[in-house]
């Protein structure tokens, strides 16, 4: 099971990157991105560092993806908003 | 109508399908079928402005440097890529105990470390004892970076202008603003947990995973979801940037002051006053328990810093 | 090639830090430039992390009277990401203020349009 897990994180991490590199919208590359530094805080956890995945979990997923939203909302690039 | 149905003839393979879907182009149809593509002022201005720009890049023959360059870069990526996997060939097997990086001072650090800083959780004794200049170097990079921010989006009479004013004026009678009365129930079961649960990891830091950047986080993006949604009316009542100047500066004081009680008393072979109590008490292992508390602060006030500067420009 | 596959998250590292380094050369947006950049970070911290893992030992919080070190995996490398990680949270704040403020200004976030968009100003 943890062997599988070990093989399978990485290649989603790349799976991840690439699909951040290709998106055609920044949206989805940002939501692409955060779900990225999850994956990240889960190998934390198999690589017996726990402080890492917490703040991994808390910086990577919640805030900068936050501050990667509030940006794309401040150039306008947010489809099915008043900005558009 | 007709639009739709071409762009379903155009995209019939599954992927290309899945391609769109992901992308968000297949709702969009959905939801807005036959409306015809308004060609707005802006958008013209840009389509304009594209169309002199490559012109402008062929005049220059740019486009044939862009072509090289794109060419070079691939060749660059590919070879730091290659040999950077001739160093991994080369490296010790994952998760070998005679890794090289296992040396006498990792033996010291778990060894001593309980009766040296009296932490329990040796990372945070670690990066809070023995490798403190380091911390507070990069306390103090956060407080710089929030400066950064502050510089650059700060609104007050030197950084904006006129039209600048109108404009976001314009999108804040837009947006306006209405408390969402489903966010507003939970953020109010979800918020005293959060705060508590990132207290809970400042104090627990030299006992358990966790410390000062993790629990100052949990703590900042309670402040964010509280900045959500009561508004950031309600929340100036009690966080105000003279309250986050005051807080943030004499957080960094604190640390400093007691990093450098400790580095004068060690460089001048004097005894420390500060007992280190019994190991895995919450009052224990000496200065990491204000350390932390300090480095929370810091970091809980500067991702609420960040949030705020970036949605309203001002804190 | 086995090598590589029991040091596999040494070279998913590498491959994540090529792709981060392409991003940040070949993308025209500046959104994405700073995700890439972001890629390119957590490529180093898996690295390092890895480099301290060693298999079968617990994380570094100690337990019971007497400590060996035979029992815990390497802290430094813990730290080290520790410190990197908050960093690398701050310098994709203070880009993602600079492209805010290039957007007030040029109105797009395109690189090649924004150099050429300075040029016409210089030229006038």
């Amino acid at each position: 099971m943890r062997l599988v897990l070990e093989l399978i994180l990485p290649i989603l991490l790349i799976v991840c990157a690439l699909a951040v590199t290709f998106s055609k919208r920044l949206l989805v590359s940002v939501v692409i991105y955060t779900s990225f530094s999850l994956i990240m805080s889960v190998i934390w956890v198999l690589l017996e560092s726990p402080d890492l995945a917490i703040t991994e979990a808390a910086v990577g997923a919640g805030v900068s993806g936050l501050l990667l939203i509030y940006t794309l909302k401040k150039i306008h690039a947010l489809k099915g908003t008043s900005d558009e | 109508m007709s639009k739709m149905a071409r762009i379903r003839k155009e995209k019939k393979t599954p992927w290309q399908k899945f391609c769109a879907w992901v992308n968000g182009d297949a709702a969009e149809q959905m939801l807005l079928p036959a409306q015809p593509p308004k060609e707005s002022k802006k958008k013209a201005a840009k389509a304009k402005r594209e169309k002199t720009t490559s012109n402008h890049r062929k005049d220059m023959g740019l486009g044939q440097f862009d072509h090289i360059y794109r060419i070079c870069a691939v060749l660059i990526g590919i070879a730091i890529v290659s040999v950077l996997m001739a160093v991994v060939l080369k490296l010790p097997l994952f998760g070998s105990p005679d890794n090289p990086s296992v040396n006498e001072v990792v033996e010291r650090y778990v060894e001593k470390g309980l009766e040296e800083t009296g932490a329990v959780n040796m990372v945070a004794g670690m990066i809070l004892d023995y490798r403190a200049f380091d911390t507070f170097g990069e306390s103090s990079v956060l407080f710089l970076a929030v400066t950064c921010v502050t510089m650059l989006l700060m609104r007050d009479r030197n950084n904006t202008d006129k039209k600048e004013d109108m404009l976001t004026a314009q999108e804040h009678v837009i947006e306006g603003y209405e408390e969402d009365i489903i966010l507003t129930k939970i953020s109010r079961l979800i918020i005293p947990c959060a705060l508590v649960y990132g207290i809970y990891v400042v104090l627990n830091g030299h006992l358990s995973p966790g410390g000062g950047f993790s629990g100052g986080t949990i703590m900042g993006s309670a402040l964010i979801l509280f900045a959500v949604s009561y508004g950031m009316i309600r929340m100036s009542r009690f966080f105000t940037y003279a309250t986050f100047r005051k807080v943030t500066s004499s957080a960094l004081m604190v640390y400093a002051a007691s990093k450098a009680y400790s580095f004068f008393t060690g460089a001048n072979h004097l005894e420390s006053h500060i007992p280190l109590g019994t190991p895995g008490a919450i009052l224990s292992s000496g200065l990491i328990l204000v350390l932390d508390i300090c480095v929370g602060i810091v970091v809980a006030c500067t991702m609420y810093g960040f949030y705020a500067l970036f949605t309203k420009g001002e804190l | 090639m086995e090598h590589l596959l029991i040091n596999h998250y040494e070279t998913a590292a590498v491959i994540l830090f090529g792709i981060g380094f392409l991003n940040l050369l070949l993308q025209n947006n500046l959104v994405k430039k700073v995700i890439g950049f972001g890629v390119m970070d957590s490529a180093v911290y898996l690295f390092l992390a890895s480099q301290g893992y060693i298999e079968g030992r617990m994380a570094p919080i100690l337990v019971g009277e007497v400590a060996h070190a035979a029992d815990y995996i390497n802290p430094i490398p813990a730290g080290l990401v520790l410190t990197g990680i908050v960093v690398s949270v701050s310098v994709t704040a203070f880009s993602l203020a600079l492209i805010q403020r290039l957007y007030q200004k040029y109105q797009t976030v395109n690189f090649d349009e924004i150099v050429q968009l300075a040029r016409q100003k210089g030229d006038e």
